[in-house]
């Protein structure tokens, strides 16, 4: 390239930017986020993978849907699949059976599609952990949060329409599983039912109904608070881990550009890549074996993707004979119970930093993301979550298990009905022992140092192993972090201990009763002078 | 920077390239291995053995349970009746003579020749006529007039609810279970259809003709021979497998790139 | 870049101060932050040759990406699908997909591996502020506030200001009722209280419409059934379907153990049980012929046949809904009314819905443990 063309390339990028800058002050954005902060470590990528795989799902969906037509018009099947020749179904269940067998890249994007929505979802439940065990949900980023929860709700909402839209077998039969649910909710259950179906079910609107809300209106909400979510997540600057360097009045890591928006821009063709490859090489949601929705038929194994599955196992879990009839109406416990469970539970997550921040009473701002064994209460509770969580989504799966490990089905569900109870319970135990255990041995790290295997004969003949201390950039990083103690119940202005304060106060001894205080400088002298 | 212990001099590209392995060892292999295995189809009846052999033979492996003159006994039920289809049935997928007492009876090698299975239908036969084997007419699919689709559609109604709708078998209550479908010999889905072994309900003539259990077989085997388009099928168990798979390996493999994204090169 | 002399220090340390720190313990006796370690420069920054190397990589990354987009398109070409071969599907689906697959990787790959070698590796601190506003900016806000209320007279001309807020919680009102016609005129509870059965309809084989005589039904059969006469043109078709359906089954006349008013609903052994589960309504098909047990594949509910379809496991509450047959002249298996409750999973309004003259109540549940 000559100096002249070098020039001329140069003058004409310069000239697009000043077009630009001069009609939109473009330059203001650039020089606000271009060199802005983001710091570096494995767990905060989580939340770039559930946007890149709904990336992925705004793309491969945006195909489907210039073939896929949502209409429950029942056609003989015309396309290519021997087995289901000649008959009748819905053209929702035709056009789904043209696009995995007749349109090419059809059912790649069919595959890439419901991959990336159930990585969307897992990786959202991830990047919702990592956000809990770190406490990076504290001032200022509540609200954050809960739009975070609230994505995560419609994650699951877009995940189930579409799950309904191919009008198969399976489909049809997770409708019917709704149906039978929403029929249980007292007095206005049957008319909800009959207004979602147009009617009696399964109808001809809900498949129509389901596609305007599963590409139109959910993804429209869904945009709309990603946009929130990650304007606040600017605002607010991401949180960083506790390290050298690092204090709670800075952010440190790679600028946008050119460090940051490099390895996000690759990130989303790593993720894109690898949901690409998952779906050229395995199989998800085979519709073409189920067979058109027909309410007589239903496969063993019918059930719901792997989100829903908590539902699906909370409803398997109730015992026999939860019904009771008041005044001649019918009150189905067995399907309001888990409802009532569940809906508890997302409740708790949904509010969650607001309860602790109630406990602690804490209002400052936080950016210093915790290690989850310096908050033990927090972590115990997150592991009692997580397995109260998983004990409901093994018990979707209790036929499988019986199958394939050759148990009693009757069996396993009465095992996860015990440990549904006390799973929690000994989770939260075990977690909350083990977390403090590790910041007892940080705090040995801290006073004593670490071993350094070289053994050493005193003049008096006692051997002894010379102990390393650590050193300031560790010290420092085990021993920044924040340590709470009980609150005191104090009688309010006119003098009463209200019953909040003692609620408040008994959570805060529940939390904070069995504590590890970081090591603080005069420690640590202390224990320089004992040796 | 806080210190990082990055030990092993790991090449850059190496969880890359271990990505695409071990992606492409567990899918890829399978999909271009193609899996043509067919059922191995049981030698012509050519029997030599009577009715009277094969009395020889019930009496030593099977009277114990089934009791002298096939009366039964409180280990098992009588066979006066259950006719020579039952008996192939249960004798030539290995689940008679009976492994171990258990829920239900497993399927495993046959014990028996085709002549000695044969011969112990006759005997049965004898006792009280019950169904026969199937003729071959109607374990004949590429006969004129065989309806996959008709196959496909009596598979879903009948059968799918217990065997799943690929054939992927599924659990029944106590510990019992619908066995796998795949790679069965067309005999023994007739059979299987026709005498209702263990706790199968029976499917007579009246409810599913032979023209209609020929289909079904067809069907069956149709779905042997296809091969899984979409790639790897995990078992063909339905949702369960695919949330395994995504959390396992899916959400594993993207975890092990962002702690390569994000590590510091040495 | 230097790393922050006092670490926590911020930009309204005197605003920090003030925060109610809650029970949060505040020590004076903590460890200062030593500030960043030296920097540790890479192999790439120290040696050219492996600069160059590394720049080579990503060279070959995004060489990868490239012949990958290509080889997908002519993959789409080179591997078509022809009508009915699934082989051709498979090979379509799998050549497209690997071409796409190296496109997208190969950038990502090729991209995160210039970040991590070639850009600079040094970290680089940025400031945070308290997120609320400046004390200027807040009172300015509060002022805007303040103007918009004097101008506009929101505060004092309260007649104005709340008659607006009744319209406004109006307004959207008349959308509610515009839904109303999503659904039927017909009442809900009606349209879902019965079924096609009636006296006299024969039952018929699913899918085909076939009558079926009861000598059809040999002892450990399973039937699935439809009423007589089913369209399956009709728009309703499957909404009449998803009611009616019906398991058949006959067991030696021995083995049930029926109560006295149903006597007479069954036939030599030969019984008839909706098949919509009475939990949340999947078809309830799994019959063991032997133990007489009918499961829900779905949340396993299980019922035993010989008592009426009585809950022995699972969630369901309630028997499956009996129903009674008869055999007409011809020897045809028919109803003898519709069912006598409503069929499927509990409703609000379904006690008011039992034929009280006609239906016989039998014991709901036999929950001896099974495990």
């Amino acid at each position: 390239m000559t100096a002249t063309q070098a020039a001329r390339k140069q003058s004409l990028t310069s000239k697009a930017s000043n077009y630009l800058d001069e009609r939109t002050s473009i330059s203001g954005a650039v020089s606000f986020l271009g060199r802005k902060i983001f710091p570096d470590h494995w767990s905060f990528m989580l939340g770039e993978v559930a946007l890149y795989s709904f990336v992925a799902i705004l793309i491969s969906g945006t195909f489907l849907t210039f073939f896929f037509d949502p209409s429950m018009t029942h056609v003989p099947y015309e396309g290519s699949y021997v087995p289901l020749k000649g008959i009748g179904m819905s053209v929702a269940y035709h056009s789904a059976l043209d696009i995995s067998f007749d349109i090419r890249g059809g059912l790649l994007m069919r595959q890439v599609h419901h991959w990336s929505a159930l990585l969307f979802v897992a990786s959202i439940g991830l990047h919702m952990l990592r956000v809990f065990f770190t406490g990076a949900y504290r001032k200022p980023r509540e609200i954050n949060w809960v739009i975070g929860f609230l994505l995560f709700i419609l994650a699951m909402a877009e995940g189930f329409t579409g799950y309904s839209l191919p009008d198969d077998l399976l489909s049809g039969n997770g409708l019917a599983i709704i149906n039978g649910m929403v029929k249980g909710i007292p007095l206005i259950g049957t008319w909800i039912s009959y207004f979602f179906f147009g009617g009696l079910f399964p109808g001809t609107a809900i498949v129509p109904r389901l596609y305007i809300l599963h590409i139109m209106l959910l993804p429209a909400i869904l945009i709309a608070s990603l946009g929130l979510h990650m304007l606040l997540l600017i605002i607010n600057k991401h949180t960083q881990f506790a390290g050298p360097g690092r204090t709670k009045g800075n952010v440190v890591g790679s600028p946008i550009m050119p460090v940051f928006a490099a390895k996000a821009g690759g990130f989303f063709f790593l993720v894109f890549g690898a949901i690409m490859l998952i779906a050229s090489l395995v199989t998800i949601n085979p519709i073409w074996n189920y067979g058109p929705y027909d309410p007589s038929p239903v496969s063993a194994g019918t059930q719901p993707d792997w989100y829903i599955g908590f539902a699906d196992g909370a409803l398997r879990l109730v015992p026999p004979g939860w019904e009771v009839e008041l005044f001649g109406y019918t009150l189905t416990i067995a399907i309001l119970a888990p409802m009532a469970v569940m809906g508890v539970f997302l409740v708790l997550v949904a509010f969650w930093p607001f309860i602790e921040a109630w406990i602690t009473g804490d209002k400052r701002e936080h950016h210093m993301a915790d290690r989850p064994r310096n908050n033990p209460t927090r972590t115990a509770i997150g592991a009692a979550g997580i397995i109260f969580y998983a004990v409901m989504w093994a018990a979707a799966s209790s036929d499988l298990m019986a199958t394939h490990f050759s148990l009693n089905v009757f069996y396993v569900i009465h095992v996860l009905q015990a440990l549904l109870i006390l799973g929690p319970i000994i989770g939260f135990w075990l977690t909350k022992r083990i977390a403090i255990g590790l910041q007892k041995k940080d705090r040995e790290m801290v006073l004593h140092g670490f071993e350094s295997g070289r053994i050493v004969r005193k003049p008096g003949g006692e051997f002894i192993e010379v102990h390393q201390p650590v050193d300031e950039y560790e010290r420092w990083r085990l021993t920044s972090f924040d340590a709470y103690e009980p609150t005191k119940e104090r009688p309010n202005s006119a003098g009463r201990i209200t019953a909040g304060t003692k609620i408040r106060g008994s959570l805060s001894r529940w939390f904070f009763e069995d504590r590890i205080t970081p090591v603080t400088k005069s420690e640590l002298e202390q224990s320089k002078h004992d040796h | 920077m806080a210190k990082r212990k990055n030990r092993g001099r790991r090449h850059p590209l190496a969880s890359a390239a271990l990505l695409i392995l071990g992606l492409a060892a567990v899918g890829g292999g399978y999909t271009v291995v193609s899996e043509a295995a067919d059922a191995s189809a049981p030698a012509p009846a050519a029997s030599q053995l009577t009715a009277e052999d094969g009395q020889r033979l019930y009496m030593a492996n099977c009277a114990t349970c089934h009791g002298v003159e096939a009366v039964g006994t409180k280990n098992g039920p009588t066979l006066i009746g259950v006719g020579a289809a039952s008996v192939n049935f249960q004798v030539m997928t290995g689940r008679m003579p009976l492994a171990f007492q258990g829920p239900q009876a497993d399927q495993r090698n046959p014990q028996f020749t085709q002549e000695q299975s044969d011969a112990m239908g006759e005997y049965i036969q004898t006792l009280g006529a019950g169904p026969d084997k199937p003729d071959e007419e109607w374990l004949d699919t590429s006969a004129t007039g065989v309806d996959i689709a008709n196959g496909a559609e009596l598979f879903r109604i009948n059968c799918a609810m217990c065997h799943n709708v690929a054939g992927a078998g599924g659990a029944l209550t106590e510990g019992k279970f619908a066995p796998n479908l795949h790679d069965i010999d067309g005999a023994h889905i007739y059979e299987a259809m026709l005498t209702g072994p263990q706790n199968m309900p029976v499917f007579n003539d009246n409810n599913i003709s032979p023209e209609e259990k020929r289909d079904v077989i067809a069907y069956l085997h149709y779905l042997d021979e296809s091969p899984s388009v979409g790639g790897w099928d995990l078992g063909s168990l339905g949702p369960v497998s695919e949330g395994l798979f995504i959390w396992t390996l899916g959400l594993g493999s993207i975890v092990a790139l962002t702690v390569w994204l994000t590590s510091r090169p040495n | 870049m230097t790393a922050h002399e006092n670490a926590d220090a911020t930009p309204h340390g005197d605003a920090l101060d003030k925060i109610d720190t809650g029970s949060a313990v505040v020590t004076d006796d903590g460890f200062e932050n030593p500030g960043f370690p030296p920097h540790k420069p890479r192999q790439t920054d120290l040696d050219p040759q492996k600069e160059k190397r590394a720049e080579r990589q990503v060279f070959g990354w995004f060489l990868l990406s490239m012949v990958g987009s290509v080889f997908a398109i002519v993959a789409y070409f080179a591997f078509p699908i022809t009508e009915s071969d699934l082989g051709s599907v498979r090979l379509n689906n799998l050549f497209l997909g690997l071409g796409l697959s190296l496109g997208l990787l190969g950038i990502g790959f090729g991209a995160v591996h210039w970040a991590r070698q070639l850009m600079s590796g040094e970290e680089i601190a940025e400031d945070r502020h308290l997120t609320r506003g400046t004390e200027a900016t807040r009172a300015r806000a509060v002022e805007i506030f303040k103007l918009g209320d004097e101008e506009s007279g929101f505060s004092r001309r309260s007649l104005i200001r709340n008659s607006l807020i009744a319209a406004l919680a109006l307004f959207p009102l008349p959308a509610v009722f515009m839904f109303r016609d999503i659904a039927p005129k017909e009442d809900a509870v009606e349209a879902i209280a019965h079924t096609m059965w009636e006296a006299g309809t024969r039952l018929a084989l699913d899918p085909t419409g076939t009558p079926i005589k009861a000598d059809d039904v040999t002892i450990g059969s399973a039937f699935h059934v439809i009423p007589f006469g089913m369209d399956n043109h009709a728009h309703d078709y499957l909404d009449q379907k998803a009611l009616a359906v019906v398991l058949l089954m006959r067991l030696p006349a021995e083995d049930l153990n029926e109560v006295e008013g149903r006597r007479g609903w069954s036939y030599d052994g030969i019984v008839a049980y909706s098949k919509i589960c009475t939990h949340v309504g999947c078809p309830v098909a799994l019959y063991e012929q032997h133990t007489h047990h009918l499961l829900c594949p779905c949340h396993q509910s299980t019922f035993d046949v010989t008592n009426h379809a009585a809950v022995i496991f699972g969630p369901a509450a309630r028997p499956l809904p009996q129903l009674p047959i008869a055999v007409d002249d011809e020897g045809y298996l028919v109803a003898q009314s519709d069912f006598t409750e409503p069929i499927g999973p509990s409703f609000w309004e379904r006690q008011n819905h039992v034929n009280n003259d006609e239906h016989v109540q039998v014991l709901g549940q036999n929950t001896e443990d099974r495990a």
